[in-house]
This record gives C-alpha cells, sequence and structure tokens, in this order.
C-alpha cells in the first residue's frame, strides 16, 4: 500500500482543518474500508448475527485502529523501515490485549460470545493497513483521526449488517423482538440463512452492489 | 368480406411499435414488445454482429423445447401430489379427483414463480436496456418442480426472486450466471426455511392440523426411510415402508413436486437429447458415477452402518431428485461444462458426489442439489484442465518447436 504522505498544515488545537475533515469523512463512504477496499470482511462475518455484538466489536475496533495509528505516527522517525511491520503488530497486539481484558473485565458475556474475535483484531487488515498506510508518513493527531474515521466507517457496515440480519435472521433489534406476532401466526418464519455466515456474505455483496450503483462506479480492470 | 384475425393482430401490433421505440411515449418497455412480437412472429430483425447461423432453432424455440420436455414431469408430479393427498386422509384415488386435486397445490406455486420472477426479469431487461431473455421461462418452471407441494407461496416468490436476481442478473443476465438459477433460488429456501422443504412433514399436501389422517400415515421420503434404518435389509425397510420399485419408477412416492416419477424424466430426457437440446453425455455419466459409487459405498458398508450405504445404485437412480436433476439441471448449457471430455467428468463428479452426500453425510438424506451447485462452480475449472491437456497433447504431437 503507497504511503499517503502531504505537507502538514498549522492546525488549531481545536476545530478540524479542511484536510482533516476529508480525512474523517472519506472512510464512510467513498473509501470505506469494507465495502470499497474489501478489507476486514472476516470479521464482518463472524460478528453480525447479532446487533449486541457487532456495536462492542465496532467499538473495540475504532478504539485499536485510534490508538494504534497515534502511537505509530508517534514512533514513525524511530521505526526503522526494515522491521517497520514488526514494531507495528507489537503496538497493535500491546492495545488489542488491553481492549480484550476491558472487556473481559465490564462485558464478560458478550466477551464471550465474541470469543476470538476480539484477538484478532490483531490481524484485521484495516488496523495494519491504516498504520502502514497513513501513520507511518502523517502527523499524529491526523493519524488519529484517520484511525476514528476508519473504525466509524467499519462500524457503519458492522452495524448496517448486524441490523438487516438480526431483524431478518431472528426477528429483533438488539435483543427485542420487532417483528409484530401475527406475522408469526400468519407463517412467517424468520430467515435462517441470515444466521449463518453465507447470508453476511450476501448482504455485505449487496451493500457493494447498492454503493457502487450509487456512486456510479462501473467497471474495475 | 373475409378477415385474417392473425393478420389483423399483426397489423395492430405494428401500428403501435413506434410507441415504443426510441422517441416513442412508452421506450422504456421496448423490452416488453419485443419479447411479445418475437413469441408472436418472426421477427424481421437479424443478429447484429457474427456469427450467422440461419436456422430455425432460435433461443426461443430452444427454451421452449426444454418447457415442453419438462411438462410430463409436472404433470406426474401433479399427479402423485394429489394422490398423495388423498391416500393420507383415506379419499378416494380415482384418476380424475387426483389430477384435480394434484394441479390445485401446483399451479398456484407455478404461477407465482413465474409472476415474482418475471416481474425482476422485466424490471432487469428494463433498466439495463436487455431484451427479456427467455430462458426464464424455463427457470421459472423448474424451481417449483424442486419444491415440495406444501410449501408456503410467500416462500416461493422469495426463491425465485433471490434465485434470477442474485443467481443469474447479478452476473450479468443470461449466459454469464455460474450457477444455475433455479437450484440457486432452491437452495435460498433450502437454508433459509428448512423447516418448509426437509423433514417428513412437507411432502403430502395435507394440514395434519385439521385434515383426519390415516393411521399409519408417515409422510417420510424412502431416502429418509432408507437413511433411518439399519443394516443390510434396507430393500426390505423400503417395502415395509410401501415403496416398491416400480412406485418409484412410476413415482408414486412422496417427494418434491417434479422428482418423484422416474418415467416422466426419462420422457423429458429423451425430447432432450432427441433434439439435441440436452448433452446425453451429461445425463449418461451421471448416472454411470452414480452407479459407480453405490457400487464402492456397498462395499464399503458395515454390519452397523445405516441402510442407506447398502442401497443398491439402481434405487438411487430412481429416488430422491437424482433423475430431476441430472435431466434437467446438470445440462443447463450456461453452468455445466462446455467441453466434450469435460462434461463426462463433471458428470460423473455429480453422479458419484450425490451418492457420496446421501451415504455419508447424516443431515443431509438427498444430495442431488448440493452436488450439482458443487460442479457448477468446478465447471470452468475442468474445461480449463482439459483444454490445458489438449493443447499439451498437441504440443507433443506437432513438436515443441513448431508451436
Amino acid at each position: 500500500m503507497a504511503t499517503e504522505t502531504a505537507a502538514p498544515p498549522a492546525s488549531p488545537p481545536l476545530g478540524l482543518t479542511k484536510r482533516e475533515k476529508k480525512i474523517l469523512t472519506d472512510p464512510l463512504w467513498d473509501n470505506n474500508p469494507i465495502t470499497f477496499q474489501i478489507l476486514g470482511v472476516c470479521s464482518a462475518l463472524a460478528v453480525t448475527v447479532q446487533m449486541k455484538t457487532a456495536i462492542v466489536m465496532a467499538i473495540s475496533l475504532t478504539v485499536v485502529t485510534a490508538f494504534s495509528n497515534l502511537a505509530v505516527s508517534l514512533l514513525r522517525n524511530y521505526i526503522p523501515s526494515k522491521i517497520r511491520i514488526i514494531v507495528q503488530l507489537s503496538v497493535i497486539a500491546s492495545i488489542v490485549i488491553v481492549v480484550d481484558q476491558i472487556l473481559k473485565a465490564y462485558l464478560y458475556g458478550i466477551s464471550k460470545q465474541l470469543s476470538v474475535f476480539v484477538g484478532l483484531i490483531i490481524t484485521n487488515c484495516i488496523v495494519m493497513g491504516r498504520a502502514e498506510g497513513f501513520a507511518m508518513g502523517n502527523p499524529p493527531r491526523e493519524s488519529f483521526i484517520d484511525g476514528i474515521a476508519n473504525g466509524l466507517g467499519y462500524s457503519l457496515v458492522l452495524i448496517t449488517v448486524s441490523f438487516i440480519r438480526e431483524v431478518l435472521g431472528s426477528g429483533s433489534v438488539l435483543g427485542f423482538k420487532v417483528v409484530p406476532g401475527f406475522l408469526y401466526a400468519h407463517g412467517y418464519v424468520n430467515n435462517g440463512l441470515m444466521v449463518l455466515a453465507p447470508g453476511a456474505f450476501l448482504i455485505v455483496g449487496l451493500l457493494i452492489w447498492g454503493q457502487r450503483t450509487l456512486m456510479g462506479v462501473e467497471k474495475h480492470d | 368480406m373475409n378477415v385474417n384475425p392473425i393478420k389483423l393482430l399483426e397489423e395492430k401490433l405494428e401500428a403501435a411499435r413506434p410507441l415504443f421505440e426510441k422517441g416513442g411515449k412508452f421506450e422504456i418497455f421496448f423490452p416488453l414488445y419485443e419479447a411479445k412480437e418475437t413469441f408472436l412472429f418472426s421477427p424481421a430483425t437479424v443478429t447484429a454482429a457474427g456469427p450467422h447461423v440461419r436456422d430455425a432453432l432460435d433461443m426461443k424455440r430452444l427454451m421452449i423445447l426444454v418447457v415442453v420436455a419438462i411438462l410430463p414431469t409436472f404433470f406426474a408430479g401433479s399427479y402423485n401430489v394429489g394422490l398423495q393427498a388423498l391416500a393420507a386422509q383415506g379419499l378416494p384415488t380415482d384418476p380424475v379427483s387426483c389430477m384435480l386435486k394434484g394441479l390445485m397445490a401446483t399451479v398456484p406455486i407455478v404461477i407465482v414463480s413465474y409472476a415474482a420472477g418475471g416481474i425482476w426479469e422485466v424490471l432487469f431487461a428494463v433498466v439495463r436496456r436487455h431484451e427479456i431473455n427467455e430462458g426464464f421461462l424455463v427457470t421459472g418452471l423448474l424451481f417449483p418442480l424442486t419444491l415440495p407441494p406444501s410449501i408456503p407461496l410467500w416462500m416461493v416468490a422469495l426463491g425465485i426472486s433471490f434465485g434470477v436476481v442474485l443467481g443469474k442478473e447479478v452476473f450479468g443476465g443470461t449466459g454469464m450466471n455460474v450457477l444455475n438459477p433455479a437450484l440457486t433460488a432452491r437452495a435460498f429456501v433450502f437454508f433459509a426455511y428448512p423447516a418448509a422443504i426437509s423433514g417428513d412433514k412437507v411432502w403430502t399436501w395435507v394440514n395434519p392440523a385439521k385434515d383426519k389422517l390415516v393411521d399409519g400415515y408417515s409422510g417420510a421420503t424412502p431416502l429418509l426411510v432408507a437413511a433411518g434404518s439399519k443394516g443390510p435389509q434396507v430393500v426390505a425397510a423400503l417395502t415395509d415402508a410401501g415403496f416398491t420399485m416400480k412406485q418409484a419408477f412410476l413415482g408414486s412416492i412422496p417427494g418434491s413436486i417434479g422428482e418423484t416419477s422416474t418415467l416422466a424424466c426419462l420422457a423429458g430426457a429423451y425430447i432432450l437429447v432427441a433434439t439435441g437440446v440436452g448433452s446425453w453425455r451429461i445425463m449418461v455419466s451421471c448416472v454411470a458415477g452414480a452407479l459407480g459409487m453405490a457400487v464402492v459405498m456397498n462395499a464399503a458398508a458395515g454390519p452397523e452402518s445405516a441402510g442407506i450405504m447398502f442401497l443398491p445404485g439402481v434405487w438411487h437412480l430412481m429416488l430422491g431428485g437424482f433423475m430431476f436433476g441430472t435431466v434437467f439441471m446438470a445440462t443447463d448449457p450456461v453452468s455445466a461444462a462446455r467441453t466434450k471430455r469435460g462434461k463426462v467428468i463433471y458428470g460423473l463428479l455429480i453422479g458419484a458426489l450425490v451418492i457420496l452426500i446421501r451415504t455419508v453425510n447424516p443431515a443431509y438424506p438427498e444430495g442431488m442439489m448440493l452436488a450439482i451447485l458443487f460442479l457448477n462452480i468446478l465447471a470452468p475449472l475442468i474445461d480449463y484442465a482439459v483444454m490445458q491437456g489438449h493443447f499439451a497433447k498437441r504440443k507433443a504431437w506437432r513438436g515443441a518447436s513448431n508451436v
């Protein structure tokens, strides 16, 4: 991945510069990490059966990406380029372990449901990609914003997918039943495919289709 | 005055043409106009790009031939649906009431399938400005025949929508699809609503809560009976459950609508092969693969194995969706292998895989759908390997320097 660099503008301590605003909004739609860059799909499939787990996962990943970007950016002038991936990984792994321990301490039930997927944030391409592709060449403040933005882009897709899967697959939102009882009485059945991983594949695929149609991206070489 | 009604119709339609052509009022509905025109008359337009083959057999005629070949299974299946339903309630089973009762179940399913799938088909034709493809006539009829008669109609509509949109249109429409759209639709229903399409309660068109059923009625398909029995007496177990080989051949057994009658499938196979529409290579190699794998499984069965392991290959051919899938699904020219040798490999693997799923995987008593879909995915790879082998042989024959 090419390193994105730019001359750092004199940024005000509060409020965002134009460039920072673009860093913040780009990953939400135009350059969404899941639907446009097709990164981090594995966890998008695994934790989106229910909204509850998806939201916790989304927050965890946003925190990890933001702070790993910040740390890597602070260290970027001291990291020898030959071993930079290892250094980035150690930073990411440390932060993931902290997040994992916090979840275990305060949200034990959800932490159990998420099982290995919190630990697997270490291998999430989005975290690694932002550290390598952005934080290595940009100042800490912008890197931190970029981490949050990419986390939010990931969260947006994750929560959308989990919402669709939970409504269609279990008839509920955040655990509350939303499909009215008379529908079931008239023969409506929850869609079992949505509870299986292929259901997430289909939803992510449809989101990508929808996004590219709206953006007018016709063909890729 | 003598008026020719056909001539009159043609003149009226021709008069409406400007409305649908570029700049006309109903321009966006041109695909609909075009479909009507080519169905009723021979269009005056010719193919824009080569190759130009003069042949009476265009895409429309070809697909209509497949529909004709499917019709025997539709009527035999409808008859059987009525027969099973009436027999389960202990009512008289004379041919007329069987047929009427059966059509009452099957016709709505087919209509819903055509209507729901047709809407998507027209929508994509209008948006993408291509012709309405006649392949849907086949898909829309094949899909309902793979369903149990008790399937709720909204699931039929949802299933065919999935098959048409995600099985075909996302890939670019007919001719571009990797998977057979009718089976994609069935796979969707199978995994989304397993209770409506598997088990032993769905194959007979009765309502267990309301209708009075005869004593000893079970509703299990022969494959379920065979999978549930133990040891080498599997054929006896089938006979005990009331399934003879003659019944399995003629099709008076519970099952999906179109799959029960092996005879009707063979009639369809005859039409497809005689007209050159369906590939006999695929059909024959499917059967050969299944028979071969059945021999292997019979030999591998131990005394404690499930009965299905001991089931002779001939039975396998007549039970479940094997024949229906072999004749109508595996031969789909778009999703099957294209090379001659590839077709044989493709068929053999489908046949072998079906028996493997039926005997070894206890979760799926029937494996035809999964086997065909899996080989649909492998078909391009098989063709690639066959062609590479061919190139290598030519190279060796002509000498490497000459290539």
